[in-house]
């Protein structure tokens, strides 16, 4: 069962690196069962990726799909680009433990105590990542971004819970630093390369920059404000 | 072995508020001081520049402006019979570093303590009877007294350009203003920020249940204003980009505004960053410091600088790590109750509570720290505790979120965090929502203290700074009573829905709470219960003086920053004006 596994992971990463070579098409959908539609719309795969793995991006992809999905409101997690801007925020100086205290010995502590793992968020990610796929096919017998969209919803919400029980850290914990990350993505700067266009701006109606309001503050005292959004790159 | 520099009068260990006012006021009096810093330089044109300044995710997501804690951190542990353990990343409170320390990031709130505050110890015996204090409650009155102070307060006000509405001048109550607090000598220098509609609403639903709304102070200029040093500072423009961050309107003071500016040209100041203090070097013979060993992180060679006059003004903890580390005062005994350095630790017991308007609009994003409305009916000794079960209280403040939309977003409680609910939650509601907060006071207790941890190291090999903490029976009954009076102000309100956040029972450091750490190097009236004297001198070594908020013997219910700078300039007064003159202790025990 545990060899089945591996083998179908090193088959499946070699196919979808290959696919990714090939065409825009993402890997999720390179792995993704004919069965099993995917339940946001195809995203063209333009950014290069600076750390995750084919893997890890599959993964990436389907979680903040489902945590943003496409609605009336948005296009999906990956279509603003939030996947790209994970894949960023790992492979910045803080996805390698920059500011961090990491000195030993470490203990598991009391929550109130905070994180106390050896890991620095990248490598927490990719922690977590095996340990979500691993709970996933033991549960549904594929892994987190095969699922079908009501098991990836299922999933994600044992893990907010803490139900989803993994092995060597609370998959609360692992969900939290994904979801944070996901909303990160979606509402910060453009710059970042999540909030492609500034849709989430756009859908809250925040004008982002250059933000001088004090000959505005008493004309919107109760009105709303509504300006088209601008970007830290407008001013660039 | 460390390289021996020339003798310099005064070092300043840290360049935040309090090293930039000593520094400044010393090079007046004709001193040659060194600035030491661990952090990076920052300066307006550089650093707090359009349009970098505004990124939500560098500076409130990934705390560009804080503390480095893989050089750095505290240990934790919430009781003395636990394993405390390093905090890998700050969360609950946000230490900056840097030239401008935490003086840079803050929301610039700008408060004083009340009268009764400083005589907390002796007003309650009074008013509710000599035992009405718990034993394991270490509250004490303060060394100086309101009226003391009164002149330093002005003058820091005056140097930050502080926008507020006066509430009592010289004895008079001011309409419009705090009626409860201390007289002060003169006006606010600038009229107050202006307000949003959340904050209104606030106001006049406190009024009309007999409280007395006020316009928040603080240390963000309403209007172009040229300070009591003569330097120019700007309008606050409302950009919401403004806790956690830095000014780029020059509006909200730092000490890189309103005096790196004059110490920058002083050719009797010079200022070194990335020189992490490693030791006080005491003489305890002599009762005196020699002066301070520090590494240039940017060499990793270490230096000697000799001084006649040290002045400890880094954040609270790095001041309480210095004294442990040189063996200056007695540390702490939680067994024995003996010793000062790391008693009376405290911090602030802040909780909030949102409320939700489906038929109102406002604008989230517009606004800063200011244009909340506050009131302080509930604060220290403003009302009878008399039956209560408590002491201590807060001021209590309601605006809008002023922030972009990483953090400035909120829906009710029960909605989703995540799915297309949540997503439909907050556009709904984003328009619509307002934050409420109750800064509580925490008063000093007997199993809040710091010590050496005597497991981890900083980046120097020096053992950690070791905080025990957790919230009191007393603070919780204080923040519960606190949170009824604010629910009573949001149902007169008539929100289409609304949230109390109580604070969970126990303190946890993530998430973020309050910045606000004090005690731990306690000012107070004589040698074996405080750490320095009324003057900010220590007990030990007659040529060092402790600034910040590590002196406070208690916190009250008021952010800090205001109390800071008046102390700072009571100690530089005390030092120029009788401490130079003849070098020595100021007050004899």
């Amino acid at each position: 069962m545990a060899d089945d596994a591996i083998l179908r992971r090193q088959f499946l990463v070699g196919a979808s690196a290959v696919a990714a070579a090939l065409s825009p098409a993402t890997p999720s959908q390179a792995q993704a069962a004919p069965a099993v539609p995917p339940a946001s719309p195809a995203v063209p795969a333009d950014e290069p990726l600076l750390t995750l793995t084919p893997t890890e991006h599959a993964f990436i992809i389907a979680a903040v799909d489902t945590l943003i999905p496409a609605d009336e409101m948005s296009p999906s997690g990956s279509a603003c680009g939030v996947d790209v801007f994970i894949d960023r925020q790992l492979a910045s100086a803080w996805g390698g433990g920059a500011k961090m205290y990491r000195s030993g010995p470490f203990h598991k502590g009391k929550p109130e105590q905070g994180y106390q793992l050896a890991l620095t968020p990248r490598e927490f990610f990719a922690a977590g990542i095996i340990a979500t796929n691993e709970w996933t096919r033991i549960t549904y017998g594929k892994d987190f971004d095969r699922l079908a969209e009501i098991d990836r919803i299922a999933t994600l919400k044992a893990m907010e819970s803490g139900k989803a029980e993994f092995h060597n850290f609370s998959s609360r914990s692992f969900f939290n630093q994904l979801h944070s990350l996901a909303l990160q993505g979606f509402f910060s700067d453009p710059i970042y390369g999540g909030n492609r266009n500034m849709v989430s701006w756009k859908m809250l109606g925040f004008p982002g920059l250059p933000a001088t309001y004090a000959n505005k503050v008493d004309e919107y005292h109760d009105k709303k404000l509504v300006m088209p959004p601008q970007s830290i790159a407008d001013f660039s | 072995m460390a390289t021996r520099l020339k003798e310099v009068d005064a070092v300043m260990v840290g360049m935040g508020w309090t090293g930039a006012i000593m520094a400044r006021e010393l090079t007046k009096a004709g001193l040659n001081v060194v600035g030491l810093e661990r952090g990076q330089d920052r300066t307006p044109g550089e650093d707090f520049t359009l349009p970098s300044v505004r990124d939500e995710m560098k500076y409130t997501q990934r705390l560009e402006l804080m503390m480095d804690n893989s050089t750095d951190t505290i240990t934790f542990r919430n009781a003395p019979a636990e394993m405390a353990l390093p905090i890998r990343r700050i969360g609950a409170f946000l230490p900056g570093e840097g030239v401008g320390g935490s003086g840079i990031h803050w929301g610039a709130l700008h408060w004083r303590n009340l009268p009764t505050d400083f005589r907390i110890r002796s007003h309650i015996q009074q008013r509710y009877g000599a035992n009405a204090i718990p034993e394991d409650m270490t509250i004490t009155d303060w060394p100086v007294s309101y009226d003391e102070l009164e002149m330093h307060y002005d003058r820091f006000d005056k140097l930050c350009g502080v926008s507020g509405q006066a509430g009592n001048i010289n004895g008079k109550i001011m309409p419009g203003g705090n009626p409860f607090e201390g007289p002060r000598s003169s006006e606010y220098p600038n009229k107050p920020i202006k307000s949003a509609l959340p904050s209104t609403m606030f106001g006049d639903a406190a009024k009309a249940l007999g409280l007395h709304p006020f316009p928040a102070p603080v240390a963000i200029t309403s209007q172009a204003y040229t300070n009591v040093e003569g330097v120019a500072l700007g309008a606050c423009e409302y950009c919401g980009y403004c806790n956690r961050m830095a000014c780029e309107a020059n509006a909200k003071a730092s000490a890189n505004t309103t005096l790196m500016p004059l110490l920058r040209p002083e050719t009797k100041f010079e200022l070194r960053t990335r020189a992490f203090v490693s030791k006080l070097n005491y003489d305890k013979q002599a009762k005196k410091v020699t002066g301070v060993t520090y590494t240039d992180l940017k060499t990793g060679e270490e230096y000697e600088q000799p001084a006649s006059m040290v002045v400890l003004s880094s954040f609270v903890f790095g001041n309480v790590q210095q004294l442990l580390l040189a063996g200056i005062g007695e540390p702490f005994d939680r067994s024995t109750g003996k010793g000062t350095v790391g008693k009376n630790y405290a911090y602030q017991f802040e909780a909030s509570a949102a409320a939700f308007f489906e038929n109102r609009e406002w604008n989230p994003f517009i606004g800063n720290a200011g244009t909340s409305v506050c009131i302080d009916d509930f604060n220290g000794e403003n009302f009878d505790h008399g039956g209560l079960g408590f002491f201590g209280g807060g001021y209590i403040s309601g605006g809008p979120a002023g922030a972009p939309p990483i953090t400035g977003r909120g829906t009710p409680h029960g909605t989703p965090e995540w799915g297309s609910e949540w997503k439909r939650a907050t556009v709904k509601w984003y328009h619509h929502f307002m934050r409420f907060n109750t800064q509580g006071s925490v008063y000093a207790n007997r199993d809040n203290f710091m010590d050496l941890d005597p497991t981890y190291k900083d980046a120097l090999g020096r053992p950690l700074l070791r905080l025990t903490y957790n919230g009191t029976e007393n603070d919780h009954r204080m923040s519960r009573f606190l949170l009824t009076k604010l629910e009573a102000c949001i149902k007169a309100m008539n929100p289409t829905h609304y949230d109390m956040h109580p604070r969970p029972r126990n303190f946890t450091i993530v998430p973020y709470q309050s910045t606000h750490n004090t005690g731990g190097t306690m000012m107070g009236t004589d040698p074996k219960s405080s750490v320095v004297n009324r003057y900010l001198q220590s007990w030990d070594a007659s040529n060092l003086f402790v600034m910040g908020a590590s002196v406070f013997p208690q916190q009250h219910g008021y952010n800090p920053t205001g109390t800071v700078g008046a102390l700072t300039y009571w100690s530089a007064k005390a030092i120029i004006t009788q401490y130079l003159k003849n070098p020595g202790p100021l007050v004899h025990a």
